[in-house]
């Protein structure tokens, strides 16, 4: 691991190591808040904040916890940093904050904050451990993108709230898939990916 | 024929691996046996006996099976629109009227059902396999007349891509690729598969209707309240025997359980379809009937137990959707439960659950979906049987 070349660590959970479709990990979320772009992209950056800044902070202090409390000292560096952003957004973002209601908070429970610090954070140096956090947050958040899109592109005709497909469609008879809107459809399009991805990777198919 | 033979001989070695095209060979292959039977033999040392029942001729049976619920469905759209319009209309004007509405539907799912079967098997370098036909058979008749023609061909793609091959295609699939297009059209297009307009045909944009005309179909009917003797099918009273005989809007296929009744004693005696199944969905519904009229205490608990065999797509689903083989338990004893099961569902989300006029498609996925466990189940205690009859046989020596 400590080999491991700085941009791998970024690179490589966008596509050979990402967090969902890979690890599997933080699907919870990528179902709940994917039905638009906007709050989609907050998350996004959200969790890597969130998984970056915990994974410098616990890599920092990795030596002076003892590893029977770690989790509960790994907790309370997560939420002390959760609780940050949700205040940060509910003071500039209110709307989007209510839109995303609970799911900031539940970032304290996202498996791949909490799988980063085990896996990664508690056994490498800070800057280090600091881009595997950026590059697993951006992983995270680069599938919630693809998925948003596709979900408020057919769902509700709209990108980041704007209206793409344009009125004459639905004069013509188009109506918007309003299995889209939900979760159980966020599910089906993350099986596509990763359908996708294995079928063009050989690395990751299983014999 | 000869001629045939000679020229398809003729061209086959253009699909040769070395050929023309090479990549179209399972292409060529689907037409040929399309054409004539596959021209394959038991090797000199084979241990199995190759019939010639394959699954060409099992589709076959199924859609013969279809035909009668089809044609009698064809000139039901055609008599209930004209009963709309208040046009006259004999028997034929009827029948050419639904056969107008319905074959497009038909083409649509076939089309888009075959481009991705082709396309698959093309990239996959296998055989083009039949099951799509029933299935591109069966998408047609199980929705609203009108749903239009697009969303059909959304819904097939969805059914045959994330139903059928994501799994590996026909023979791995996990639920019924056609009752997963019609999920899919309920909830993505829920104006469009469910209420009294789409049941009838051009009733959604027809200027003059019929004084007293109702396109809702019985069950709506009683979702809403209706009792169940002022039951109504347009603006005429509806009868048991109408209800038999199929004469009431609906899903293009599925009002006439006696033509899906001659359905199923064909399906049974060619030995496609599995008696048990159905007759235990059978015995599923009457059950549940039975006690909702014992224990109910709404209206719609109360009408007469044996109805729910009559009304909506309980016929329909139990003959050709829940005794798909691929789908269904294949334990004998698993059958029992599993149609039984989808019968008490069926009718316990058709008349509980406000949300859904209609509980046989979500009943039949739900059991396909726990079909393998009742298999595992059964299989397990079959196991722990004879393994206690060994002990016993053991410790008594």
């Amino acid at each position: 691991m400590a080999q491991t070349k700085n941009s791998e660590l970024i690179k490589n959970p966008l596509n050979l190591n990402n967090p969902i479709t890979v690890q599997v990990l933080g699907i919870c979320s990528a179902l709940a808040v994917t039905v638009k772009l906007e709050p989609a992209i907050v998350m996004a950056i959200s969790v890597t904040v969130v998984t970056a800044l915990s994974n410098l902070i616990i890599s920092l202090i990795r030596n002076t916890i003892p590893s029977r409390i770690r989790i509960i000292v790994q907790l309370m560096v997560v939420s002390f940093l959760v609780i940050l952003v949700d205040q940060v957004l509910k003071a500039f973002m209110y709307e989007l904050d209510k839109a995303l209601s609970v799911y900031i908070g539940l970032i304290i429970t996202n498996c791949i904050v909490m799988g980063r610090l085990e896996a990664f954070a508690l056994g490498n140096k800070p800057l280090p451990a600091l881009l595997d956090g950026i590059g697993n947050g951006l992983g995270y958040g680069l599938i919630l993108v693809i998925v948003a899109f596709v979900r408020e592109l057919f769902g509700s005709g709209q990108l980041f709230g704007f209206q793409i497909i344009p009125q004459a469609c639905y004069d013509l008879g188009y109506e918007n898939c309003g299995f889209m809107l939900n979760p159980p459809m966020a599910l089906i399009l993350i099986g596509v990916v990763i359908w996708i991805q294995r079928s063009k990777m050989k690395e990751l198919q299983e014999k | 024929m000869e001629s045939l033979r000679k020229y398809l001989d003729k061209i086959k070695p253009n699909f040769e691996e070395g050929g023309k095209h090479p990549k179209l060979k399972s292409t060529f292959e689907a037409f040929e046996s399309f054409l004539f039977v596959p021209n394959e033999t038991t090797g000199a040392k084979g241990a199995h006996i190759r019939d010639a029942v394959d699954l060409k001729r099992t589709i076959t049976m199924v859609i013969i099976a279809l035909l009668p619920a089809l044609f009698f469905g064809m000139w039901n759209v055609g008599y209930w629109h004209h009963a709309m319009t208040g046009e006259e209309a004999g028997f034929f004007s009827n029948l050419f009227y639904g056969l107008g509405q319905v074959l497009p539907i038909i083409a649509v799912s076939y089309i888009s059902g075959l481009f991705l079967e082709f396309m698959f098997a093309q990239i996959r370098k296998e055989q083009v396999n039949e099951g799509f036909l029933a299935t591109g058979l069966l998408i047609p008749m199980i929705v609203p007349v009108d749903c239009p023609l697009w969303m059909v061909a959304v819904a097939t793609m969805f059914a045959v891509l994330i139903g059928k091959e994501v799994f590996g295609g026909t023979g791995m699939n996990i639920v019924n690729p056609a009752l997963l297009a019609r999920a899919f059209l309920f909830f993505a297009y829920p104006g469009k598969m469910s209420g009294d307009k789409v049941w009838v045909a051009g009733y959604g944009d027809a200027d003059k209707v019929v004084d007293g005309f109702s396109g809702a179909t019985p069950l709506g009917e009683l979702a809403h309240g209706t009792a169940f003797d002022a039951l109504t099918a347009g603006n005429e009273q509806l009868s048991v025997l109408d209800m038999f005989l199929g004469y009431m809007p609906g899903s293009i296929g599925e009002t006439s359980t006696l033509c899906i009744l001659i359905g199923a004693i064909f399906l049974i005696c060619t030995g496609v379809a599995s008696w048990k199944i159905m007759f235990s969905g059978v015995l599923g519904v009457l059950a549940m009937g039975a006690l909702l009229n014992v224990f109910g205490t709404e209206a719609y608990t109360q009408i007469p137990f044996w109805s729910h065999l009559l009304l909506g797509g309980f016929a329909f689903g139990i003959v050709f959707m829940a005794t798909d083989p691929v789908t269904a338990a294949q334990t004998e004893t698993g059958k029992w439960i599993y149609g039984f099961l989808i019968g008490v569902v069926a009718i316990l989300v058709r008349v509980v659950n406000p949300a859904f006029p209609e509980g046989v498609m979500l009943a039949i996925l739900l059991m396909n979906v726990c079909a393998p466990l009742i298999d595992h189940i059964v299989v397990r205690q079959n196991v722990n049987r004879r393994l206690n009859r060994a002990k016993a046989a053991v410790a008594s020596k």
